[in-house]
């Protein structure tokens, strides 16, 4: 029993290892001082420093923060929105919804890329940051209604039927009650979204235009050329900021409904 | 009255995701049904060559190995998650949660970063390579990358916390009273995982494989970044479809396929968890 | 006595499948009605329904003669207590009972005014700026009734309101919530699946049994003169003889044991104790009938009659006037 266990354990650090040694050894060579990625001659900020004097990668940047906060404020408020109204359907409409919720998460990415592609050049919409940002916007909506329709679920109707029983308005029900109650929800939902525009290669490929280039469309032209200390460089703040913002992300969704500080 | 204003807080997003969603799968579909001109461009005459065209050896092909290798994808993964999901599921909890972190965030690195990584590692310049030849133990660095093997060790790579994080959620709602039931009947640990915990699990794994599965079908990073010219995925088929060759109306037919494929699978998917769970239920 | 609320035909169909069938019902001005029934009986459903959060199938509801089939729950003239009391986890307890006033927009001189009073009368003055997560279960309970009570309803409901609390806490809470009703004047219309709580509190009670009101009458009357089989053996214990197609029901408390050698006219069955059950006041003695295969159950009260044991032959007997006659 011992030496099954310990055969499983050992097993499951391997699995975490193949999870994490190549991220480590990308991070890794971004403070490498040769070019020549393989061999360790000492450590390194130069990389760092050059994609600070990089007028393209500040470029890319820019647009990625700018289509992001843009992106994930709009499937923010449009996908709150909807998660708010959707009880108030029949159970009919609810699960056509529902579909039409779900339905984006599940189909492979490349198709919404491309249905997209095909859309704005059917209506002749130049590609650019506007055609990003509606992508991206798409794409979150399911996401921020995910989160936050499990918020309401988790909520119960209890409360909401207490506010009408003391006389509140639905409207008055939805500002004083449901709105503070699911906040962080609504929170969560934002830094998902923002995340996930942050990160986003696939559907963007298909929808950017020339002066609309994303931090990881920028990373896929440099890898296309091959590895360079650059691109290591670029790659590791993409994820170091990924993974901040999806724990705090999470941190957010966990918040349990019954201690939010007022 | 009132609750029917409420009702209109839906309609933006509906409205957004009809113009934005539903009407360009509905184009593309449509798009799927029409000719390509000599320029490439869009010709609007209805014909079903492009379904047609699918047929043809070339692309039966590429469809036959994209089929093939998100099946060992899927092997693999379960073979490398289902141990990893069985010991997080027997950790206490504290320590649950942090494991659990630990298979999530790389799931959140994008694919592409991900498998530029392994570039890094498995060029032949690479971490390896140099490592081998620094020990003496090769004089010619070794061809690891832009293979078969190298597109099945990335899509494994990319796609096992699809793996990990429905099995362990099976494995947690696993009655353990029926376990310890088995072992104080006598049977042994490996007898009561084959007979007992694995058909309790059933549905997890399921689970996971068709999110890994659907996944694998349609990537097209992995393969573009880590595989060569030979080992071209359906994914990448169309993306050329629609870049470079601009036959967006055949790339548009291989995508309704693949869709079509996907939303099959998940189907039959529910159809299986269904059964599963109604038997369950009246054991 | 004036009708306060008036329920007419009321009936509530789920998916086509009825849950309570149309009946009629009115509740006097003041008065403590309780609807009682096991879990399922359509009782929650039926204060639901007259709180405006579920709308009768077919039938009206009438609050002092006003119809309310129109009338949004935040417009009627009532307030409700829930079981798991639905405080506003962000919210302190001062904001929780301010909350309705807030909403209907009364001047803060009487805000300030009328919280007092209420802080004043659940014994919360202290714990105002607490969150309902620092209370304990009783306190929230309190909150909840400050909450809707500082609102003056015509009509309280209150949906099993000491369900989630421990033994000894209900029955003072129990006497409490009492001496609340008589002295604010307030028509409660009570829920819970505790007969003796029912017993302890109601003017009147309703039993309910599959969405139906089986009886409704003072705890008394559905005690000693049940109308109903359901009613005879839901509430407290009872004895069913069932002889000549009718049903006879006499209470444990009121069968008389007599030792079986002493001849009488009085005895009216015979059998033998099959156990007997000290419950420190009272004996619970367990008597199989001869010749059946019936067990009737009488009480002994600790300081009375024969010390009966296990196996003793005893003659049963019974007043003529403690017999309730029923139909099977």
């Amino acid at each position: 029993m011992k030496k099954r266990s310990n055969a499983l354990s050992g097993f499951s650090w391997l699995m975490i290892i193949f999870l994490y040694l190549p991220i480590a050894v990308l991070i890794l060579y971004s403070f490498n001082e040769s070019r020549i990625n393989a061999v360790w001659s000492g450590f390194t900020w130069k990389w760092y420093i050059s994609l600070f004097e990089n007028r393209q990668v500040m470029q890319a940047l820019s647009n990625s923060l700018s289509i992001g906060l843009i992106s994930s404020v709009l499937a923010t408020v449009l996908g709150t929105a909807a998660s708010l109204a959707i009880k108030h359907y029949s159970l009919r409409w609810q699960n056509i919804i529902n579909g039409l919720i779900y339905l984006p998460i599940v189909i492979p990415e490349i198709m919404l890329g491309l249905a997209l592609l095909i859309l704005f050049s059917q209506f002749q919409v130049d590609l650019g940051k506007a055609t990003l940002i509606m992508a991206h916007t798409t794409f979150s909506i399911p996401f921020v209604m995910v989160i936050i329709s499990a918020r309401l679920a988790d909520m119960g109707k209890d409360l909401e039927e207490a506010s009408q029983d003391l006389g509140a308005t639905p409207w008055q029900t939805l500002r004083y009650v449901i709105l503070p109650l699911i906040m962080p929800g609504i929170v969560a939902g934002f830094l998902m979204s923002f995340t996930l525009s942050l990160d986003d290669f696939i559907i963007s490929f298909f929808v950017a235009g020339p002066n609309s280039t994303t931090l990881p469309l920028y990373i896929y032209g440099l890898v296309k050329r091959g590895v360079s200390p650059e691109v290591n460089a670029l790659s590791t703040l993409l994820i170091t900021s990924t993974v901040l913002l999806v724990i705090i992300a999470e941190l957010f969704r966990r918040k349990d409904s019954k201690t939010i500080p007022y | 009255m009132k609750t029917k204003r409420i009702k209109l807080l839906a309609l933006p997003t509906l409205v957004w995701m009809g113009a934005l969603f539903v009407l360009p799968m509905i184009l593309m579909l449509a798009l799927s049904f029409m000719e390509r001109g000599t320029y490439g461009q869009v010709v609007y005459q209805f014909t079903i060559d492009n379904y047609i065209r699918i047929f043809d050896p070339l692309y039966g092909l590429i469809f036959w190995d994209t089929l093939v290798v998100a099946v060992l994808t899927t092997v693999f993964s379960i073979l490398c998650g289902y141990p990893l999901a069985y010991y997080i599921s027997r950790l206490e909890k504290s320590k649950q949660q942090i494991w659990l972190l630990l298979v999530m965030i790389p799931f959140w690195i994008n694919f592409l970063v991900r498998s530029y990584a392994w570039v890094i590692i498995l060029r032949s310049q690479g971490v390896v390579n140099t490592i081998l030849q620094s020990l003496g133990l090769i004089d010619e660095p070794l061809t690891l990358l832009y293979n078969s093997g190298s597109v099945l060790v990335g899509m494994v790579y990319t796609l096992l916390p699809f793996m990990v994080l429905p099995i362990y959620v099976s494995l947690e709602q696993m009655d353990y009273r029926k376990l310890e039931a088995a072992y104080d009947l006598g049977a042994t640990p490996w007898k009561a995982f084959w007979h007992v915990t694995l058909p309790m699990t059933k549905t997890g794994v399921v689970t996971g494989s068709i999110l890994v599965f659907v996944s694998s079908i349609g990537m097209f990073v992995v393969p573009d970044v880590m595989g060569g010219a030979k080992s071209a995925l359906i994914g990448n088929v169309i993306q050329n479809q629609f870049l470079s060759a601009r036959d967006w109306p055949f790339g548009s037919a291989l995508s309704i396929v693949l869709m079509l494929l996907s939303l099959l699978l998940i189907l039959l998917y529910f159809k299986a968890t269904q059964a599963g769970g109604a038997k369950e239920g009246s054991a | 006595m004036k009708t306060i609320i008036q329920l007419d035909t009321i009936e509530k169909q789920f998916a086509g499948s009825v849950v309570v069938p149309p009946f009629s019902l009115s509740i006097e001005e003041g008065e403590f009605l309780t609807l009682l029934g096991p879990s399922g009986c359509g009782k929650t459903t039926l204060l639901r329904m007259i709180a405006g959060f579920e709308e009768p199938t077919s039938g009206e509801i009438y609050l002092e003669g006003k119809p309310l089939s129109q009338v949004p729950p935040y417009k009627r003239d009532m307030n409700m207590v829930f079981q798991q009391y639905a405080l506003f986890p962000h919210m302190t307890v001062e904001q929780n009972i301010l909350f309705g006033l807030k909403m209907k927009k009364v001047n803060g001189a009487e805000q300030q005014q009328r919280l007092e009073e209420v802080l004043q009368y659940v014994q919360l003055s202290e714990l105002r700026k607490r969150t309902p997560k620092q209370l304990s279960g009783g306190q929230q309970q309190r909150v909840a009734i400050a909450r809707a009570i500082i609102n003056n309803p015509k009509v309280l409901l209150l949906d099993e309101p000491l369900g989630a609390l421990d033994y000894q806490l209900r029955k003072s809470l129990q006497l409490e919530l009492k001496n609340l009703q008589k002295n604010l004047g307030i028509t409660f219309i009570y829920v819970t699946h505790d007969q003796e709580e029912a017993m302890a509190m109601s003017d009147r009670i309703a039993v309910m049994n599959k969405g139906r009101i089986e009886q409704i009458a003072s705890p008394a009357e559905i005690y000693n003169r049940p109308q109903t089989m359901f009613v005879a053996t839901f509430i407290g214990e009872n004895n069913i003889f069932q002889e000549e197609g009718a049903c006879t029901a006499v209470r444990p408390e009121k069968l008389k044991l007599y030792p079986r050698d002493v001849e009488s006219e009085k005895h009216k069955k015979t059998g033998r104790i099959t156990d007997v059950v000290f419950l420190g006041n009272l004996r619970k003695i367990y008597i199989r009938l001869d010749g059946t295969e019936m067990s009737v159950l009488a009480h002994q009260y600790a300081n009375e009659g024969y010390d009966w044991q296990v196996d003793h032959q005893v003659a049963i007997g019974w007043s003529q006037t403690d017999e309730v006659v029923l139909s099977c």
